[in-house]
């Protein structure tokens, strides 16, 4: 075992050690906000520095190979474009915050060995740790404005551990059925067994069941909008992007596990990801609120990104990757937004984007680009990675799917195309101008930039993607 | 490859030059402050832009098929995905269209737009990018970002510097082309894994059985006819036009609508070439369906912008006519007609918007009787207005024409059918002119010098003292008279042009032609499928 092959790790050990200290004292807000960017970035810088490494620790349970360590690259790049977007944290209480960002980095912790997990009780334990941190968050919101933020903490807590009761029940059939907890056995056994024995279909559902739930894909997404609209706008921004790119990790490597050839798994996915881009895209066309809208969104973006998953060949997975680093980039800029333009931390409706493009034309630039990017408009990876899942799908056959998928995203157009009517609707009296600070504004333009290039120049990552799923157990 | 390119000879890449030059324009417009230095900045990169596409039309090659001016990179290995753009003679005059119609744009956006100029341009340029990508693309994933990405910069010009129901026709006109276009995804998709490649001469090589030419011929065809528009699906076109800026509404008639027709040229006629045998009948009764009853909407609008929008629908069905009678003549009459289309309709648009920013109504009863007081917009109006319903020497004339001799010489109904539609365009103009030129503001004929009609002499001077319009400026007469240089010089010597399309759509009839027997000997059970050669 190498010191290099846990960098990412080490380093958010680190910060959380760095972070349990300073909640032990009296901080000012603004030097706990530097402290904790500095260290995210060097947990991000840690990362990419570790990309190379390969490995397996600890008893073969936790591999370090290329999938890992790209999804440990953009759980740490979530966790600083986060910490930097929500400077100041305004939607917390003022003597929370400390224990707010320490909490974070757990939660990241947890998600960064969750990606490198390929044994059963492993996964399970990253899993809970980065949940329960998670748990502990949703309700650390100013209490002058809201009160649904412990209702939303404790559906959170109650349905997340509902869902951890079902993995774990899944994950003791599929013991009973392969005789081992080792990702890399059951690969041995399970694509014949998948399609003899119905235990190993049921147990491979609930395994899933644990995913679907951080990943909010249907049936398991009642508790996504509540969630998200009752935490502060910090805190959603989180959750909203960050464990759901995990949880696609574990997918990916799960369902290389599975094999692929089509069989009852795959049916239990597709009807799945069809619930899911429906309810989400009929769902959010009738919303008001912005985090409410965004998590119907990201409802049916989870349905999408099944359709790459359930057609388990090489692009389909390698897309799904590509899609999810996209989605988090975008759905961080939608929230960047919310989080400028709240000034203490509230929820926003449509009303308060009215005339952003006069009170700011940088964040209607942002917005109307993670819109545009979220419906699927070229140039941006929102398009990109579209077309790559779908082209994914196409290969293995999934005709139906496709259409049924090409149809959401043209019923997503229109509430995409509210967010942006809204924010350069002409509008009489627009309010004041929103001031942007500097490190701000240079956010602003990475976001936009980040979009429009990673979409328009994806063969890098489309080729690291490719060697990462070819390289998996 | 080299059977289908020949690569760019010239010392620079000039497609990708014209695409980029207005790219890098638009981003430095983001520093740019005051309104002049935008407008001024603007019209110098549109008329760089101009200036060097010209070439495309001097040194373009006419006696082959080829596509010309190609430049191949490697864009996305990882699923076969090139960079390839190149023109052949049926793109290359609109993409000389596009460039010689953006500086026109500025030009008459000069007084018209009050707000927000910087972002004015900026979307303005980049527009003119995505046009330029759409008619060079030679890989369907290409052409889909850039007819894709065109949707957000109109989309935005409509909804930011548009009129009063500026909301409803940007989010209408969005969501239209948006639906129509998401099954042409999938069938470039498609196309994709059945072939392996996205390249677009490859794909027409291959043949395809009827269902899947079927399939592949209707996605296209619902995006394509979205655009054109075709009659049933054209509602989108009255609000769009109406409520978009002059420069919009230019941009839209002149450029956007020709992007359906190439669409079907480029598509659906080479790579589905059974279905399109199969579909021709419906094509054409849609395209004469929508000539008649396009004349029919115009003759009874009383919005100007309006009337110009119908009379659009009813011009390029005559474009869906000669695209569907597959003859030499009909498909070069489709071609010109669209280049001829973009002219006029563009002029007619700029006009319109000229008397709107002096009497701020597009209604005929506010614009009437002009005559008297704006000699030479009245002389540009008129020209234009002839050159739209195709009076002899005008430009329109020599398409509608050609694609008129195509109909008569398949089927004479269709002909009858059309010329009906010809003569009620000249009906609903003539009444434009009559009305706007010469009639008094309460709708009557001047009558200079019959103090004893029963409705009084006592209106002419009324009239008169109202409004005092001030007449075409320099920079409008300009403008005017560069449209209306090429609308006499395509209407007294089409030749170069025409002979520029020649050889290219010999040889999309040549690919229909054996395209159909290839289907046919199918169906006999004879040898089945000619193997395409792979790249």
């Amino acid at each position: 075992m190498q010191i290099t092959q846990l960098l990412p790790e080490i380093a958010l050990s680190i910060m959380v050690l760095v972070l349990f200290a300073t909640s032990l004292g009296k901080f000012k807000a603004g030097t706990l906000n530097l402290i904790a960017l500095a260290l995210s970035a060097i947990a991000l810088f840690a990362a990419v520095a570790g990309c190379g490494e390969q490995g397996l620790l600890f008893f073969d349970t936790y591999r370090v190979d290329l999938l890992s360590q790209i999804f440990k690259i953009i759980t740490t790049l979530g966790l600083f474009l986060v910490i930097s977007s929500s400077s100041g944290l305004r939607g917390i209480t003022e003597n929370l915050k400390a224990e707010y960002y320490m909490f974070l980095a757990i939660g990241a912790f947890g998600l960064v060995s969750l990606a490198s997990s390929v044994e059963l009780l492993t996964i399970l334990m990253s899993l809970e740790i980065s949940a329960f941190s998670l748990y502990i968050i949703i309700p650390f919101r100013n209490p002058d404005h809201y009160r649904d933020h412990l209702e939303a903490a404790i559906k959170y807590f109650l349905f997340g551990t509902i869902a951890t009761g079902l993995m774990l029940f899944g994950m003791s059939y599929l013991f009973g059925v392969t005789g081992t907890t080792y990702l890399a056995g059951m690969a041995k056994v399970l694509p014949k067994l998948l399609h003899t024995e119905p235990l190993a279909v049921v147990g491979m559902i609930l395994l899933f069941c644990g995913f679907f739930y951080k990943l909010a894909l249907f049936p398991l997404h009642f508790l996504a909008p509540d969630v998200y609209t009752g935490a502060a706008n910090e805190t959603t921004s989180f959750i909203a992007t960050v464990p759901k790119a995990t949880a696609i990790a574990v997918l990916v490597r799960l369902a290389h596990t599975a094999g692929v050839e089509v069989g009852q798994l795959t049916w239990v996915m597709a009807v799945f990801a069809v619930g899911s881009m429906t309810l989400g895209n009929l769902s959010a066309l009738v919303q008001q609120d912005l985090k409410r809208l965004l998590a119907y969104s990201s409802i049916a973006h989870a349905g999408y990104v099944m359709l790459g998953v359930l057609s388990a060949n090489e692009l389909g997975l390698a897309s799904v990757i590509y899609y999810m680093g996209g989605y988090l980039l975008m759905n961080l800029s939608c929230f960047y937004v919310i989080y400028q333009l709240a000034p203490s931390g509230e929820n926003l409706t449509f009303e308060d984007l009215k005339g952003l493009y006069k009170r700011s034309p940088l964040l209607a630039f942002v917005l109307a680009t993670g819109a545009f990017g979220m419906t699927g408009i070229p140039p941006t990876i929102g398009f990109t990675g579209k077309l790559l899942v779908f082209t994914a799908a196409i290969q293995k056959g999934f005709y139906a799917l496709v259409i049924l998928g090409v149809i959401n995203a043209a019923i997503s157009a229109f509430y995409y195309l509210k967010l942006v009517r809204a924010s350069y609707s002409q509008e009489d009296e627009p309010g004041e101008n929103v001031v942007l600070s500097f490190p701000v504004k240079i956010l602003g333009v990475f976001f936009i930039a980040a979009i429009i290039l990673t979409g328009v120049l994806p063969q890098s990552f489309i080729a690291l993607a490719k060697e990462a799923v070819a390289g998996m157990l | 490859m080299e059977k289908f390119l020949i690569a760019n000879t010239l010392s620079y890449p000039i497609l990708s030059m014209i695409m980029i030059i207005p790219v890098i324009g638009a981003l430095i417009t983001l520093f740019l402050k005051n309104d002049t230095v935008l407008k001024a900045w603007g019209l110098i990169v549109t008329v760089a832009t101009m200036v060097i596409s010209f070439t495309l039309y001097t040194a373009f090659d006419a006696s082959t098929a080829k596509y010309q001016f190609v430049e191949l990179r490697t864009w996305f290995p990882s699923v076969n995905l090139d960079y390839v753009v190149g023109v052949d003679g049926i793109s290359v005059l609109l993409v000389l269209l596009t460039t010689f119609i953006m500086p026109l744009c500025i030009l008459c956006s000069w007084n018209y737009i009050k707000v927000r100029m910087k972002e004015f341009i900026f979307v303005t340029l980049l527009m003119e990018a995505a046009m330029i990508g759409v008619f060079v693309s030679l890989n369907t994933v290409l052409f889909y970002i850039f007819w894709e990405g065109m949707l957000v910069p109109m989309y935005l010009l409509i909804a930011v510097w548009g009129g009063a129901r500026r909301d409803y026709a940007s989010i209408k006109f969005f969501l239209y082309t948006f639906v129509g276009s998401i099954f042409l995804l999938v069938a470039v998709i498609a196309l994709y894994v059945t072939t392996g490649t996205f390249f677009i001469p490859a794909l027409m090589e291959h043949s395809y059985s009827m269902n899947y030419q079927l399939l592949v011929f209707l996605a296209f065809a619902l995006s394509f006819a979205i655009k054109m528009p075709v009659y049933p699906l054209h509602t989108w076109l009255p609000a769009a036009h109406v409520e978009a800026p002059t420069a919009g509404s230019v941009i839209l008639a002149s450029i956007l609508l020709k992007m359906g027709g190439y669409g079907f040229l480029r598509f659906c006629l080479p790579l589905a070439p059974n279905a399109t045998m199969v579909c021709i009948p419906y094509m054409i009764a849609i395209a004469v369906v929508s000539i008649i009853i396009g004349g029919y909407l115009a003759l009874g609008q009383s919005d100007i912008k309006k009337l110009i929008a119908y009379s659009s629908v009813a011009h390029m069905g005559f474009v869906t006519l000669g695209i569907f009678l597959l003859s030499s003549t009909g498909i070069k009459g489709a071609m010109l007609q669209m280049i001829n289309h973009g002219i006029t309709t563009g002029a007619l648009f700029i006009c319109v918007g000229i008397i709107y920013e002096r009497t701020h109504s597009r209604e005929i009863k506010d614009n009437s009787a002009l005559g008297m007081e704006m000699p030479i917009y009245v002389t540009f109006l008129a020209i234009f207005s002839l050159s739209s319903f195709g009076f002899p020497g005008t430009n329109s004339f020599v398409s509608e024409f050609m694609v008129l001799i195509a109909a008569f010489a398949k089927y004479p109904l269709v002909g009858g059918a059309a010329i009906i539609g010809a003569i009620m365009a000249a009906a609903y103009m003539l009444r434009l002119l009559q009305k706007m030129i010469w009639a008094d503001s309460d709708g009557h004929a001047h009558h200079a010098g019959h103090g004893d009609d029963a409705h009084g002499g006592g209106h002419g001077e009324e009239h008169g003292a109202e409004h005092h319009l001030f007449d075409l400026n320099l920079r409008e007469i300009g403008t005017l008279g560069f449209l209306m240089f090429f609308v006499f010089w395509v209407g007294f010597n089409p030749k170069p042009l025409l002979n520029m399309m020649d050889s290219s759509v010999n040889h999309l009839l040549q690919q229909v032609e054996t395209g159909v027997q290839k289907g046919s000997l199918d169906k006999v059970g004879q040898v089945v499928r000619v193997k395409a050669e792979s790249r």
